[in-house]
């Protein structure tokens, strides 16, 4: 369903990398490795369109993802190194923002599930500056319990979770490839879904 | 510059063909100034109601009339790298901008000169001055815009939008500052010479080629820098670096 | 407590208010921002007196030109506020990414921006025209042409907000930026008062305003998404 052929990103006078080509249908899990400064990054953004490529092209369902705009932005979600969060709101602020912004249905009960399930019980209603890093980060993951993306991409999703958080995130994501989802993610540590194999992308 | 666009569009070869146009251009332009202040000083007849002081028109009204066409030109050449994401057209953006801003400055230096012996002040807010001074800020907007990103693609299309924008504003703002003038009974710069001396139009004539040239010659030397400094990365520019030392 | 529940799929209008009530609730909770920009309007007003001396004749000429430069300077002040907030906590890539269209987002942004930014000048401006003596007639021309003026700037200062995301030297360079484009503005929005005072149609003024502000709402959006593409390469 998403094929890159032929890519070529340069940040500045710096070409990162050139020539990759790869695709990846449904409930496929790739992992995307490299040294840092590699590209990994701006090859998760230009896959999202902030980027325009070099060269080569980024398509969705046999179009190209720069015509498709919408409607390619309704099938996936994009998860950086920033929250995306606004701090001044409660968790379930967040997520109804979220939702409505996607064009998702999203009642309360729906909401406090997502946040329960991310671990968030009792913190639901409190603005998001007091909660400590991995509870703001599981507030950002809880976006991929509502959505109904079926592309995840995921820069680092694992930065500030102990180890239940990781445990849970890989669940997650076990759960949407099952449901014929896809996933493309960077991470420095490990992440291991049961009973799938990743495939790996090198960037160096 | 509407050469055979196509072939020259790229910046290899386009940095061969501008090195040797700049040289007939710089000449031209040299002996076009020559001519034409020759004739401003010396050959136009001694006008009437502004004695010499009117002389000053010969500088200002060709480099204000281009500093207005540059502006047009800058944002055409920008819009173009925007719109076909072809990276010359940016850089002759960029390469026009501090010309065309410098016309502004001197278009309004010449033009306070003028006004000083008519109206006995320096700066008597002219409908065509005020806006030669806005004018003169975007200018200095799109250039401080494009200084100010690190990264050449966004500069060159950050700059490109402004440039645009600006000069679909132009208009607006030049009708609004002239309703202004005339609301508040500003003064009026302005020939006032019911017909010009043959010799005068000769001398505007011979000292607007003269600034055109000098701008062709000029951006086209600037260009060349710009294209270098861009493409430092590249196979030609490091081959032309060997073969120079 | 839901105050920004939706349906499945937002009609435009929906999408519209949900981005407003958002930027509204979100300034709500940073009232301290909000307040800044308002006081720093009637400071400068308050300055010119202080500085041209206090005689009235020459007051009541002086007003509309003053109080719409304090306008356009708060209103340069206040666009610090309308994208670097999102675009410091990735909301604004969130907002890039969102299957609506962007041009209908940032239209809520900034009518959200004006509503907290712009209207309390145009509030505040009658208060700040008594000191200069003016005329209840041109109070209310004033805020008339406020009321008319105000969410063009805030329009066109989106469009330089978006395109110096990010980059050091701020507030100046959008300023820089976007005080030439607004000079239209200001010299009809002032010149709508003037005309009172010199019993001239106030008309023609204010419907010069009216069509500029038409074509931001039309233009500016649109423009304004490309510059945030632009910015977010």
């Amino acid at each position: 369903m998403l094929e890159i052929s032929n890519l070529a990103c340069a940040r500045g006078d710096h070409q990162l990398f050139s020539g990759l080509s790869f695709s990846l249908t449904q409930g496929e899990l790739l992992q995307v490795e490299g040294i840092n400064g590699s590209g990994k990054t701006s090859l998760l953004r230009t896959l999202c369109g902030f980027m325009i490529p070099e060269a080569g092209e980024v398509r969705w369902r046999g179009e190209n993802i720069r015509e498709l705009r919408e409607e390619y932005h309704a099938e996936m979600v994009y998860l950086g190194h920033l929250n995306a969060i606004k701090d001044e709101l409660n968790a379930l602020e967040n997520l109804h923002i979220n939702a409505g912004l996607s064009g998702c249905a999203l009642d309360d009960k729906q909401a406090i599930a997502a946040l329960r399930r991310m671990g968030l019980r009792g913190r639901e209603t409190l603005p998001v500056k007091v909660l400590s890093q991995g509870q703001r980060r599981r507030v950002a993951l809880a976006r991929l319990l509502v959505g109904k993306a079926s592309l995840w991409i995921l820069d680092e999703p694992l930065t500030a979770l102990d180890v239940g958080a990781v445990g849970l995130m890989q669940e997650l994501i076990g759960e949407h490839l099952a449901k014929q989802g896809m996933v493309i993610y960077t991470t420095h540590q490990p992440l291991e879904v049961a009973g799938v194999t990743t495939r790996r992308l090198s960037l160096s | 510059m509407a050469i055979n666009w196509f072939k020259y569009s790229a910046p290899s070869t386009f940095y061969g063909l501008a090195g040797k146009l700049v040289p007939w251009f710089a000449w031209s332009s040299a002996i076009l100034f020559a001519a034409g202040l020759y004739i401003s000083f010396f050959v136009a007849p001694t006008d009437a109601t502004q004695s010499e002081a009117y002389r000053i028109i010969f500088i200002h009204v060709p480099v204000s009339i281009l500093s207005m066409f540059i502006y047009l030109v800058m944002a055409l050449y920008a819009a173009l790298g925007l719109v076909f994401n072809t990276r010359l057209s940016s850089m002759m953006a960029t390469a026009l901008a501090p010309t065309g801003a410098l016309f502004a400055f001197i278009a309004l230096w010449t033009g306070a000169l003028w006004g000083k012996p008519m109206w006995g002040a320096w700066w008597v807010w002219d409908a065509r001055l005020t806006s030669e001074l806005i004018l003169l800020f975007l200018y200095l907007g799109f250039i401080a815009l494009h200084s100010s990103i690190d990264d050449p693609r966004r500069a060159d299309r950050a700059a490109a939008l402004l440039a645009i924008v600006g000069s679909v504003n132009v208009p607006i703002i030049y009708f609004s500052v002239k309703w202004w003038n005339t609301l508040h009974q500003g003064a009026t710069i302005k020939f006032t010479g019911t017909s010009m001396h043959v010799a005068m139009q000769q001398g505007l004539w011979l000292m607007m080629l003269a600034c055109w040239a000098y701008v062709f010659a000029i951006t086209l030397t600037r260009v060349r820098s710009i294209i270098l400094e861009r493409e430092r990365n590249t196979q030609w520019v490091s081959d032309l670096m060997g073969e120079r030392s | 407590m839901n105050t920004f529940g939706a349906g499945n799929n937002l009609s435009l209008l929906g999408l519209l208010g949900l981005v407003i009530r958002r930027d509204l609730v979100l300034a709500m909770r940073r009232r301290a921002d909000v307040l800044t920009t308002l006081i720093f309007f009637v400071m400068v007003v308050s300055l010119f007196p202080l500085g041209v001396g206090p005689e009235l004749d020459m007051l009541r000429k002086m007003a509309p030109g003053v109080v719409w430069v304090a306008a356009l300077l708060a209103s340069m002040l206040s666009l610090g506020r309308l994208f670097s907030a999102d675009y410091l906590d990735g909301t604004l890539e969130q907002l890039l990414l969102a299957p609506q269209p962007l041009s209908m987002l940032v239209l809520g942004k900034m009518i959200a921006h004006w509503m907290v930014s712009g209207l309390p000048l145009v509030l505040m401006a009658p208060v700040l025209g008594l000191q200069f003596d003016m005329s209840v007639q041109a109070l209310w021309v004033l805020v008339a042409a406020l009321l008319l003026g105000t969410p063009i700037l805030s329009m066109i200062g989106a469009v330089g907000a978006a395109l110096t995301l990010g980059l050091r030297g701020g507030g100046v360079l959008v300023s820089l930026l976007v005080l030439p484009l607004c000079i239209p503005v200001l010299i009809f929005g002032a010149g709508a008062v003037e005309a009172v005072t010199s019993g001239m149609s106030v008309v023609s003024h204010l419907s010069l305003l009216g069509a500029m502000l038409l074509l931001s709402l039309v233009f500016t959006p649109w423009v304004t998404s490309q510059a945030l593409r632009i910015s977010m390469e």
